[in-house]
């Protein structure tokens, strides 16, 4: 297995001090059956700020996305070679518990998917799960907190998660991922079923927890991506339909000046 | 923007549209044949019956006089079996539709046992009766008690509840086991944390359906060794017993018309506790059905 870093490895490690890596992913290819949907991406991804992963549909970014929290495992027949170095540690390592990963990691995802549970329940089952020996209802309502909710459910936190707007049910998701004091969150999508005020409202609270934790976003919306995040990835699926990535930098650096001509192609509108 | 009239007729539309008003009354008159075939069924066991139901009916023993004969080792003995069932089929049945669920691989192993249940939902009932009679009636060596037409019965509704469970499990979307892998969750609490209690209402529809079988099945019992006349209530799971569809069986196979009285009298009795027990399940399934809405 290749751990020398790449060219591009070394150009994206330059944007930041290695201090703040949170994710370096290297070399890392991907297939689900015989299908191939990654290529040797090479990616540092910053701690503490947030990265957004963007490309056409099909381009692989939600299958990248799930490869850092180990997800895509739950696949049948899904391969993965290369490496994720999270803090310092390969996550693919022989003897790295992927549940112990995903505790760490935190997702939301693309429909808001509460538990058939009442509100206090779908906040407090990942604690519960884990072995948490604090308290319980303090955690839930901290974690609620933060995801911008408490004011709107603390009166009703014994009814079922499912019966909130849409925007509140991807808000409780985002407190449930909280609840767990994670250091990164994975959304993948995490608008793209909601109206444009619970997005707008989404956004908001994504630049509110940067602050304390990583946060990578995948996101069709090329408009989103340039209001929330700090640094892009764009990706692209190249011959065959397999993704790879083409250029990583910094968010304002990416939308205005991009090296690439893909690049420029798609934040033109050229396509996708 | 109007369509050009002149391509459609109207004689064709009308055609259309009577042949969709024939399609509506068939359907109705299907239903009403149906309802009311079963309201005559209904109301004639009323007649006959209900006259003879009692208090003494339902305390009383089985006797040679039709007027003194009751139905208390039956009730009870198609209550202890359905419990004694019930008690036996669904921590198996449910247990074995988790492990084809959410453990086994894919692979020609678990493919097989998926057929063979599958078929064993439509095996004749006779044959579990016979199957029962050699395993643990003889084998086993259980006589011809309770506990071995329980064990009979099990195997029998098995099938329905392994079928049933898995439809129930199969039907929770991916996205809430994705959420709770995400969240730490380990396998087993993957499953019994979520998609288990998400699938609770097909579960429990299974259950209706598994039971509300148990119930009304004679004939593995007949072979098994239920009968008629039994004398006292059973105490043991190891006594032997008789149920209400063989005490019904027992008195209509007779000649004089005051035991079809009884047995129009058992009837209703049997569709009382079919009834109350096919409700009791249902209500449980609304109650979890009304947190789950996706």
């Amino acid at each position: 297995m290749v751990s020398s870093p790449s060219p591009s490895a070394a150009a994206a490690s330059a944007l930041f001090p290695a201090a703040e890596v949170a994710f370096d992913i290297r070399a890392l290819s991907l297939w689900y059956g015989s299908f191939q949907a990654l290529r040797d991406i090479t990616l540092q991804i910053p701690a503490r700020q947030v990265t957004a992963l963007i490309g056409p549909s099909g381009c692989g970014k939600s299958s990248l996305l799930r490869c850092l929290n180990r997800l895509n495992e739950l696949v049948p027949d899904v391969r993965i070679r290369g490496e994720v170095y999270f803090e310092g540690a390969n996550i693919y390592a022989p003897d790295t518990d992927p549940v112990e990963v995903r505790r760490r990691i935190g997702m939301v995802f693309q429909k808001p998917n509460p538990f058939p549970k009442s509100i206090y329940d779908n906040v407090a089952w990942g604690p519960r799960i884990n072995g948490y020996r604090g308290n319980l209802d303090e955690l839930v309502e901290r974690s609620l907190r933060r995801a911008a909710l408490w004011d709107e459910v603390k009166d009703k936190l014994r009814q079922s998660g499912l019966a909130l707007s849409g925007g509140q049910q991807q808000r409780l998701c985002i407190a449930r991922a909280l609840a767990l004091e994670p250091d990164v969150i994975l959304m993948d999508e995490p608008c793209s079923a909601l109206d444009p005020i619970a997005t707008y409202r989404i956004e908001g609270l994504i630049s509110e927890l940067k602050s304390q934790y990583t946060i990578v976003i995948v996101t069709h919306n090329m408009q989103q991506a340039s209001r929330v995040s700090d640094y892009t990835a764009f990706m692209l699926a190249g011959e065959e339909r397999v993704g790879e990535l083409i250029e990583f930098a910094p968010t304002s650096q990416f939308f205005t000046k991009p090296r690439d001509k893909r690049s420029e192609d798609y934040i033109t509108g050229r396509f996708g | 923007m109007s369509p050009p009239a002149a391509s459609y007729s109207a004689p064709h539309l009308m055609r259309r549209r009577l042949r969709g008003r024939l399609f509506e009354w068939l359907a109705l008159a299907s239903t009403v044949v149906a309802i009311v075939v079963l309201a005559l069924l209904l109301l004639d066991v009323l007649h006959d019956g209900l006259p003879r139901l009692s208090w003494s009916f339902l305390t009383n023993y089985p006797s040679r006089l039709a007027a003194r004969a009751g139905i208390a080792p039956a009730l009870v003995g198609s209550v202890a079996l359905i419990v004694l069932t019930a008690a036996l089929a669904l921590p198996t049945g449910i247990a074995a539709a988790v492990w084809l669920e959410e453990y086994a691989r894919r692979s020609w192993l678990t493919r097989v046992i998926e057929v063979n249940i599958a078929n064993l939902a439509g095996v004749p009932s006779i044959i579990y009766g016979l199957l029962g009679l050699g395993l643990f009636v003889r084998a086993l060596n259980l006589q011809r008690s309770l506990l071995a037409g329980a064990l009979t019965m099990a195997l029998l509704v098995l099938p329905i509840i392994i079928l049933n469970t898995r439809e129930a499990l199969r039907a929770v979307p991916r996205s809430q086991r994705e959420a709770a892998y995400a969240l730490g969750a380990t396998r087993s609490q993957v499953v019994w944390g979520v998609v288990v209690p998400a699938a609770l209402p097909g579960i429990f529809t299974g259950i209706i359906l598994a039971l509300s079988r148990a119930i009304g099945e004679t004939a593995p019992l007949i072979v098994v060794g239920a009968v008629a006349f039994i004398a006292f209530l059973p105490t043991s799971p190891l006594d032997p017993f008789t149920v209400l569809p063989i005490q019904i069986f027992n008195w209509v196979s007779r000649p004089q018309p005051a035991f079809h009285a009884n047995a129009a009298a058992a009837i209703l009795v049997l569709l009382v506790v079919l009834l109350s027990l096919n409700a009791t399940a249902i209500v449980l399934r609304d109650r979890a059905r009304r947190s789950l809405r996706w």
